[in-house]
């Protein structure tokens, strides 16, 4: 069970968030929307930990980890999974080794078993054979694959993903969607989505988390929010902008 | 004008304090044993190996320098032959060092910096944090132990060539006797010398690693944030190595020649 209380976080003259309260249980599958630069991102980096709140508290199984070090949130993430909006895959490192990162750090599993957990991630993701490439060499898509595979190789229980289909072309944005969508339904893991593309939240989630002004501005399913007649859903779900929103 | 002042010398004092907590990490992390020695034995080759050639040549022209202007001066008053004495002390206490670390905060600290700059700015640092692993005990560790131990060694050869190169210039060169210069430099240069000069460069490696790291991970966004993360990790260190040589000379010397 994820939960936050009251978050609040500030960078320079900036109120990024302004006390979020959210209960997330486990299995669920939830999307975060809310226009660019709301603190979608922000919030979900306080989740996993790599960033903590100025005031507030953020709980992973009734386990409080707003103020716990580093080397203590460690031990936390292993639970979580996230792709990063960018894939931030290691340049370095083949796709294997990108896949394989985690398992081999925490040195439980003989390297037969390593690999195979490895080439099932990617076969998940629907990459068999790619494993000797560089992330280089892959295309957009193909990097958001790779990521996937290495955030779910060692099963967690919660899966973040910050916005997954960001400059991706419609098809392979799809693609990624049903992706998700069956981890999520195969893994059993809760799943976070952030993102601002609504086809996505159509396809990935059952809850939605809308942000704005640095505090959770609705918490509707996904049948509600698009039938929903506040203005500023209805905008947001519409893509429907207004003389005041060019000026921002 | 008083208030820019003040703020950057906090500033500076802030920097100081987070290489310093950045030191005490990697010491635990040290300790600990929670690094690869694969990724010590990949650094080493290239942060030792790889600034061989630069440090060699450092030293070989250095030393070369040293003897040629040492001579001119010298030969004005009749002592050719201490000649290779005063190149000897010099390149193993001072130059041999202090040359070496900086040619390879040159090339090292930048390179550090950069990579892990980029690596921050495209957040694979956050990535190494999301997947269970302390970027200290990944990225850090690896390269201070590398640093640590390569640039001693490097300067030693650096010593050695320059000596070498002195000696060539000298007796080859410029007609010092051979054997009183040899006999001069062995009678004038001590176990002192060499020793101060080797726990000077393991001080160094450690300030060109973590000088570079620093930087590195506390890089700003985007590709101008690299470009000044990479500078300043040379200029820093650079001049961290400049000054710490002066008070590791006072300090040093008084210590390891105390009877």
């Amino acid at each position: 069970m994820i939960e936050t209380r009251g978050i609040k976080k500030r960078f320079g003259s900036q109120q990024v968030l302004n006390g979020v309260d959210l209960r997330i249980e486990p299995g669920e599958a939830v999307a975060i929307i809310g226009r660019s630069g709301c603190g979608k991102s922000i919030l979900l980096k306080h989740l996993i930990g790599l960033l903590s709140p100025d005031e507030g508290e953020v709980f992973i199984n009734d386990r409080n980890i707003a103020h716990l070090t580093e080397r203590e949130l460690l031990g936390v993430r292993k639970e979580f999974g996230l792709l990063f909006q960018s894939a931030a895959l290691f340049d370095s490192l083949t796709v294997h080794e990108n896949v394989a990162f985690a398992l081999r750090r925490e040195g439980k599993l003989t390297a037969g078993e390593i690999d195979r957990r490895t080439e099932e991630a990617l076969e998940r993701v629907e990459l068999p054979g790619t494993g000797s490439k560089r992330p280089a060499e892959l295309s957009g898509g193909m990097r958001k694959r790779v990521g996937l595979a290495r955030a779910i190789v060692y099963r967690p229980q919660i899966i973040l993903y910050d916005e997954p289909t960001t400059g991706l072309d419609p098809v392979v944005s799809d693609s990624i969607d049903q992706l998700i969508r069956r981890l999520c339904e195969q893994l059993k893991a809760t799943t976070i989505v952030v993102t601002h593309d609504m086809r996505s939240v159509r396809t990935v989630a059952k809850r939605v988390l809308m942000l704005h002004q640095g505090t959770i501005y609705t918490n509707s399913s996904v049948t509600d929010l698009f039938a929903s007649t506040d203005p500023l859903i209805h905008h947001f779900v519409n893509g429907i902008s207004t003389p005041r929103d060019i000026l921002f | 004008m008083r208030d820019q002042i003040t703020k950057r010398f906090l500033n500076g004092m802030d920097g100081l304090g987070q290489v310093a907590q950045l030191a005490g990490e990697s010491i635990r992390s040290i300790l600990a044993r929670r690094w690869e020695s694969s990724l010590v034995l990949y650094q080493l080759y290239f942060i030792g190996i790889k600034s061989l050639s630069v440090v060699l040549i450092t030293g070989a022209f250095t030393g070369m320098v040293l003897a040629a202007q040492t001579y001119f001066q010298f030969h004005k008053v009749g002592m050719d032959t201490a000649t290779l004495a005063v190149v000897s002390i010099s390149m193993c206490s001072e130059l041999g060092p202090v040359l070496s670390a900086l040619m390879v905060a040159g090339r090292v600290g930048a390179a550090i910096a950069a990579e892990l700059g980029t690596m921050k700015v495209t957040e694979q640092i956050d990535a190494l944090r999301t997947l269970a692993t302390h970027p200290v005990d990944y990225l850090v560790v690896p390269r201070l132990i590398a640093t640590t131990v390569a640039l001693p060694l490097l300067t030693v050869s650096s010593i050695c060539v320059g000596i070498a190169a002195a000696y060539a210039v000298g007796v080859g060169l410029l007609g010092i006797d051979p054997a009183y210069a040899w006999h001069n430099m062995l009678h004038y240069t001590s176990v002192q010398d060499v020793g101060v000069g080797l726990i000077k460069s393991v001080i160094f490696g450690m300030i060109i690693a973590l000088v570079g790291c620093y930087k590195g991970l506390n890089c700003p966004q985007g590709a101008e944030g690299v470009g000044k993360a990479t500078t300043e990790a040379v200029v820093f260190a650079s001049i961290a190595i400049l000054i710490s040589n002066f008070f590791l000379t006072l300090l040093l010397t008084r210590a390891l020649t105390q009877k």
